[in-house]
């Protein structure tokens, strides 16, 4: 549940907080932004097993929701200092073309107030959260897609 | 600052800040929940701890306000009592972190409980990990500042949380990290990333001993530089610590130092990854005298491969901060879809290959009749590998998509574990694993998973199975989307050197999730193991009865 009021200086639900691109550079979360349709943003490890079909389910549908939809996704790696290191290699041997943020120390994690991994949310165009699921099961993949829809179809009727 | 008025700040300076606002901006509130329970039960086969109370539960919510430049937030945790396998001090209940931070375009103030990381952490870590039951939070305050682009310094002081308590001893830090392509105008296109960073760490802590004169400022410094260009990536960072006599190393006045490199190379479809670190007496905490995963300045990742299913992780590396010397290899490959081994859906291969040894050690000796106890300790050559083998890892794991309805995993693995050094128990371990795990979704919501996993450990020299002997485990899953999920998982010892251990640990469960909404009920046999995050591991003792957890994000 998100009690949100006016937003005046940020057009967005997310919290600010510095987290790591790839290749180590810094990056703000109120800076995960899709001007052209929804978000869905996942928190994920490359040791959560879960977490993994649940990219996979949504990398198998990606070309063709981001065709309907507009959608982009941004996968929030929570791999510490430990398993950092993997998550380029591994994002990379799967083929997975997500936006691919690292959080290694779960400050954005801990800012979302996530407990557990898989974590996703779904964010309008708009930058308001408004759906999120904790945990994946096969299927799942079926709600993410309504709600994209939704959250496409919505954004249309804003621009009319 | 109690806890009271604290809060009374909190509530004063978010009114203050309403009334100022013309528009009605309440800010937002957000937060979460968690409830582990369980109960224990007498069950002297599994040798199950039994305790008065029967029923325990840890419990922790946080709740977060946020308007505009301003946030804050509250922990509050119960442990009544502490579940077994966490440590017995957390025992009680209240306000356990408390922040207050202010933001404005390139300074960040923070108050009260705060984590922070430094570089990989190889001097500074403070974290929360709630599996692990560690919290290392600093209490006190720090300062962030960005001067400009691409610059950000990180500057802090405080007092380490250890359970309700604090440690003893004050810790400083600074941190400072450039990345080159951000701050020079020249460099905003070039293909090449280069980011460098330093950090500088000391505690201090009263010397109260009437013997010796353990140096009461310990000051530890790291540098670090990170280089990529197009799909390689190659990041590094070298700590040195000076002498810090502790109870981890006994009390030796030696300096520490540590060594990491992590390179991979990548694209689409195949990725390399490589990591190498040398650790030598880098134990850093801010009371020379604990022990455990108690006031933990630095943080010194294991580079082993983390693995998720049971038996792949029933024997895992923990680091060793004494001194380690070892290295990770991976290969990440994925064969196309309509190729030979890809088939119609493709096909994802990750081989990896790890070993960490004892570093090289030679004691000095000062008089060789040993009147004057040894307060050098030894010395390490930097570059030779030590003789004693700690851990061994060899692992092939293949994912494929075999139809609509199927998908299957299937991994096997060969480990060496030096129980004795890692656990302090047993001797080496040498097991052979074997995995096998399916999906069938046979409806668009509903799927059945079905895992295997057998474990096979060598026979000693005197012909009996080594530590626990041989382990077989099914799991029934049955998922249905979005909501319920229901399983049945039997681990079976049935090759225990002792025949009265060869035991069936069943556990059963069911959960429900909607939305961030959990709730999980199990009930059954746990077995007595070590559960590890990051290197970093905590036993969990075996127990048998129901366990509950509940968990929300608001």
């Amino acid at each position: 549940m998100i009690f949100g009021f006016s937003q005046n200086n940020k057009n967005t639900d997310l919290p600010s907080v510095d987290i790591k691109t790839l290749t180590g550079e810094t990056f703000n979360t109120s800076d995960i932004k899709n001007p052209d349709g929804p978000i869905f943003l996942s928190f994920w490890a490359t040791w959560c097993k879960p977490c993994i079909k649940e990219l996979i389910a949504v990398d198998e549908n990606y070309a063709d929701w981001q065709e309907e939809t507009g959608l982009k996704v941004y996968a929030v790696s929570i791999d510490d200092a430990k398993s950092m290191s993997r998550v380029a290699p591994f994002v990379n041997g799967r083929a997975w073309e997500f936006e691919i943020l690292l959080d290694p120390n779960s400050d954005f994690k801990r800012a979302m107030n996530v407990i557990n991994v898989p974590h996703s949310f779904i964010l309008d165009k708009n930058g308001k959260i408004i759906w999120q699921h904790n945990s994946y099961s096969p299927g799942d993949e079926d709600e993410i897609y309504k709600i994209l829809k939704k959250a496409a179809s919505e954004n249309n009727s804003d621009n009319q | 600052m109690n806890k009271l008025s604290f809060i009374l700040v909190l509530i004063f300076t978010s009114f203050k800040l309403f009334s100022q606002e013309e528009k009605k901006d309440y800010g937002e509130f957000h937060g979460n929940f968690e409830l582990n329970a369980q109960t224990y039960a007498p069950d002297s086969v599994i040798d199950a701890e039994t305790v008065d109370d029967i029923m325990r539960a840890n419990t922790y919510a946080n709740f977060t306000y946020t308007k505009g430049k301003f946030s804050a937030g509250i922990r509050y945790e119960a442990y009544l009592n502490t579940m077994l396998g966490f440590d017995q001090r957390y025992n009680g209940q209240g306000i356990a972190n408390r922040y207050a931070s202010y933001t404005s375009e390139n300074l960040e103030i923070t108050v009260g409980n705060f984590y922070e990381q430094f570089g990989n952490g190889l001097i500074f870590r403070t974290y929360e990990d709630k599996t692990l039951g560690i919290d290392n939070s600093l209490d006190g305050i720090r300062l962030r500042y960005a001067p400009i682009k691409g610059i950000r310094l990180t500057g802090l002081i405080g007092k380490q949380k250890l359970y309700w308590e604090y440690g003893p001893g004050i810790v400083r830090g600074f941190d400072g990290e450039i990345s080159l392509n951000e701050t020079f105008k020249k460099f905003t296109k070039a293909k090449t990333i280069v980011i460098i960073g330093g950090s500088f760490v000391s505690k201090y802590q009263k010397n109260l001993d009437p013997i010796y004169n353990y140096p009461e400022n310990v000051g530890a410094f790291s540098g670090r530089l990170s280089v990529s260009r197009n799909s390689l990536i190659l990041s590094s960072e070298y700590a040195y610590k000076i002498n810090d006599p502790s109870s981890d190393n006994g009390n030796i006045f030696k300096t520490g130092n540590a060594l990491l490199i992590n390179t991979s190379w990548s694209k689409k479809g195949i990725g390399f990854l490589i990591n190498i670190l040398r650790l030598d007496n880098m134990s850093f905490r801010s009371d020379r005298s604990a022990t455990i995963n108690d006031l933990n300045i630095n943080y010194l990742p294991a580079i082993t491969k983390t693995h998720a299913y049971a038996f792949a992780a029933m024997y895992p590396f923990a680091t060793q901060p004494n001194g380690q010397i070892g290295a990770n290899f991976e290969i990440f490959y994925n064969f196309k879809r309509k190729s030979i081994l890809g088939g119609k859906y493709g096909m994802n291969l990750n081989i990896n290959y790890s070993q960490v040894n004892s570093i090289q050690k030679t004691e000095i000796i000062i008089n060789p009749n040993n009147e004057i106890p040894n307060l050098q300790g030894y010395t390490s050559d930097f570059f030779s590998v030590g003789k004693e083998l700690y851990f061994r890892d060899f692992n092939i794991e293949l994912h494929k998509k075999i139809s609509k309805q199927l998908k299957a995993a299937a991994i096997y693995m060969y480990e060496d574990y030096n129980k004795l050094v890692i656990q302090g128990k047993y001797g080496m371990v040498h097991a052979d694993i074997g995995i096998l795990d399916f999906t069938y979704k046979f409806t668009s919501k509903q799927a059945l998973r079905v895992e295997n996993e057998i474990l096979i450990t060598k026979k000693d020299t005197d012909g009996k199975k080594q530590d626990h002997g041989d382990w077989y485990m099914l799991t029934l899953e049955y998922t249905s989307s979005p909501h319920w999920f229901f399983a049945v998982s039997d681990q079976y010892n049935y090759g225990n050197p002792e025949e009265s251990r060869r035991v069936h640990y069943y556990i059963i469960s069911g959960g429900f999730t909607k939305g961030a909404q959990r709730i999980q009920l199990n009930y059954g046999k746990q077995r007595e193991g070590i559960t590890c995050v990051g290197g970093v591991c905590r036993n969990v003792p075996a127990s048998n009865g129901f366990s509950l957890s509940v968990s929300s994000t608001f």
